[in-house]
């Protein structure tokens, strides 16, 4: 599958030349003309014109710097001002996700449209089968009346030559909650109420215009300042990047960290903990546990799924119990949690022992700017290293195996998972949690494949979750605490 | 007939910009051309370093460099290569 484009690219060459901004102290001299450097006079314009390329540009840097686009009060602000807020910043704001109202195209609601292979037959299924009446016959081809269509789509299964598609708002047709709508200018807004920050409206959309808020320019001010710095790398990171985990270890720590952890060690002590858990609830007769790790479904759980909170495991997650590892050796030290995910930016926010949180893509920003090559930085070596069932949380089912692999012969679990949300699998959710889950331990992944097939990953599902798997068998086995 | 050597770079800026991708490339070309092309992964390549090559990612099909590299620009250069050999 192809899921590069040109919108990826953009946005990844923008973190770079912040990156190198920053890092090379130009960042107030050099950010207002980025926009223009970009797009000089008598360039090619991407959209109508140069100067909404532009615009757009300054919109896409304001993200960058952290910043939420829809805030914006003044258009005159410089981007160097924002530079300097952000600078000055002492720690990231939600929400985590920002629409650039100006690069939302406003695509067309979504709709269903006869195309040119309509044949104007005779059976005409379609008129037969409309319950509203909204398909008429003229000039020898069927056309659907919009305002009586509802979108059911029967028209679409009847027609005998495929002649009818759907056309969907892209980050409408991925958002599992229904929290991207339009304004009345056709223009999609995020519903704070509603949204999960999975991040899957961001990939969706073609015209690049959902933004996460980055802190790569706050994470390289603090690695440059006086306190301690510490990288933790989540699981999934062991598959992103080539060399693998113990490459990518020396790698980071070039980038001027003063130390880099696995949070896989974390990992270990969520299965621990979560397993005790599970037996405990088992034996006193709740009738599902279901897992805490993934902070998009946590969301999805407390605003759409309220019922579900009951089972919800209250073992913490392995960001967590790995932050506090690092802050109760130092708690001045600052720690920065990387992971291909979203939502983890709002978890930590709300997480004492998480100060920052950075995507692959803004550390492979930063390892380009920094001029790193992976491939030629020696193998790490992991003091501890932690175990394989910590490492294999970076994929579906890895959690359901470590809690499992801990769990002794008197308890019995039935693991059911759910391997991606989506809106059926919200309702799902929903049925599970009044007495239909088919089994007692219910393992439930934002992103399909796990963390492996975050929204900021930089390598396919499968070829990751390869390198993990690897990675996870480089570790010697430890035995289950009993 | 001679054979096709494409090498994708892996750096890190080509692998930052989609070089891992790319190296899904053997998968996608068509019969009749696979067999005459090694596609090798390779280390940093330096096209990166001085810009007059262009952006990253970058993949080099014989001695001809490609800029900006995605999966159509590569198949069309492997097709050319092929043509006038």
């Amino acid at each position: 599958m192809i899921y590069d484009n040109n919108a990826i690219r953009l946005r990844r060459n923008l973190l770079i030349d912040i990156a190198k901004l920053v890092m090379d102290g130009n960042l107030f001299e050099d950010i207002d003309r980025m926009p223009l450097t970009m797009y000089p006079q008598r360039s090619d314009a991407v959209r109508c014109c140069i100067y909404k390329d532009r615009a757009i540009t300054k919109y896409r840097l304001m993200a960058i710097l952290g910043h939420r686009v829809e805030n914006e009060t003044d258009e005159l602000k410089l981007l160097s001002q924002y530079a300097r807020e952000a600078l000055d910043r002492q720690e990231p704001a939600t929400p985590v996700l920002t629409v650039i109202d100006q690069a939302c195209s406003a695509c067309q609601r979504g709709s269903h449209y006869v195309t040119d292979a309509c044949r104007s037959c005779v059976a005409r299924p379609c008129t037969v089968n409309c319950r509203r009446d909204a398909i008429e016959v003229t000039n020898k081809r069927a056309n659907i009346v919009q305002e009586k269509c509802i979108n059911c789509g029967l028209c679409v299964k009847v027609c005998p030559y495929h002649a009818i598609v759907y056309v969907p708002v892209p980050c409408e047709e991925v958002c599992p909650v229904d929290a991207i709508v339009k304004d009345e200018t056709g223009r999609e807004h995020i519903d704070n109420e509603k949204c999960i920050n999975c991040g899957k409206c961001m990939g969706a959309c073609p015209f690049g215009a959902i933004m996460e808020r980055s802190s790569i320019v706050d994470v390289i001010g603090r690695i440059n300042g006086d306190k301690k710095t510490v990288a933790m790398l989540a699981p999934a990171m062991a598959g992103q990047f080539p060399g693998g985990m113990k490459k990518l270890t020396s790698a980071v720590k070039r980038l001027g960290f003063d130390d880099v952890v696995e949070v896989a060690l974390g990992a270990e002590l969520t299965a621990q903990n979560e397993s005790k858990e599970v037996a405990e609830k088992l034996s006193e007769g709740t009738a599902l546990v279901t897992t805490s790790c993934c902070p998009a479904y946590i969301e999805a759980v407390n605003k759409h799924v309220p019922e579900m909170l009951p089972y919800v495991s209250d073992t913490p997650t392995p960001m967590h119990y790995t932050g506090q590892l690092v802050k109760n050796d130092d708690p001045d030290a600052i720690t920065v949690f990387i992971s291909p995910c979203v939502a983890k930016r709002q978890e930590a926010i709300a997480d004492p022992t998480i100060n920052y949180v950075l995507t692959t893509e803004e550390l492979g920003a930063m390892l380009v700017a920094a001029e790193i090559e992976i491939n030629d930085c020696p193998e790490a070596i992991f003091e501890p290293p932690a175990s394989s069932e910590g490492r294999t949380f970076a994929f579906s089912g890895g959690v359901t195996k470590a809690v499992r692999e801990h769990l002794d012969e008197t308890t019995e679990i039935k693991p059911v998972q759910i391997d991606g949300l989506d809106r059926k699998k919200i309702k799902l959710l929903q049925a599970y949690a009044k007495g239909k889950c088919p089994g007692n331990f219910l393992e439930v992944m934002s992103c399909e494949g796990g963390c492996v097939g975050g929204p900021c990953t930089l390598e396919g599902v499968g070829k990751a979750r390869n390198r993990v798997t690897d990675f996870a068998n480089q570790t010697i086995e430890k035995t289950p605490q009993q | 007939m001679t054979n096709i050597t494409v090498k994708i770079c892996t750096g890190t800026t080509c692998y930052v910009m989609g070089a891992s991708q790319l190296l899904s490339l053997p998968q996608l070309l068509p019969e009749g051309l696979a067999s005459r092309v090694l596609v090798e992964g390779a280390n940093c390549l330096d096209f990166c370093k001085n810009g007059q090559h262009g952006k990253a990612p970058f993949v080099q099909v014989n001695n001809t460099v490609i800029p900006e590299a995605t999966i159509e620009k590569v198949k069309e250069a492997i097709r050319q290569a092929a043509e006038t050999d």
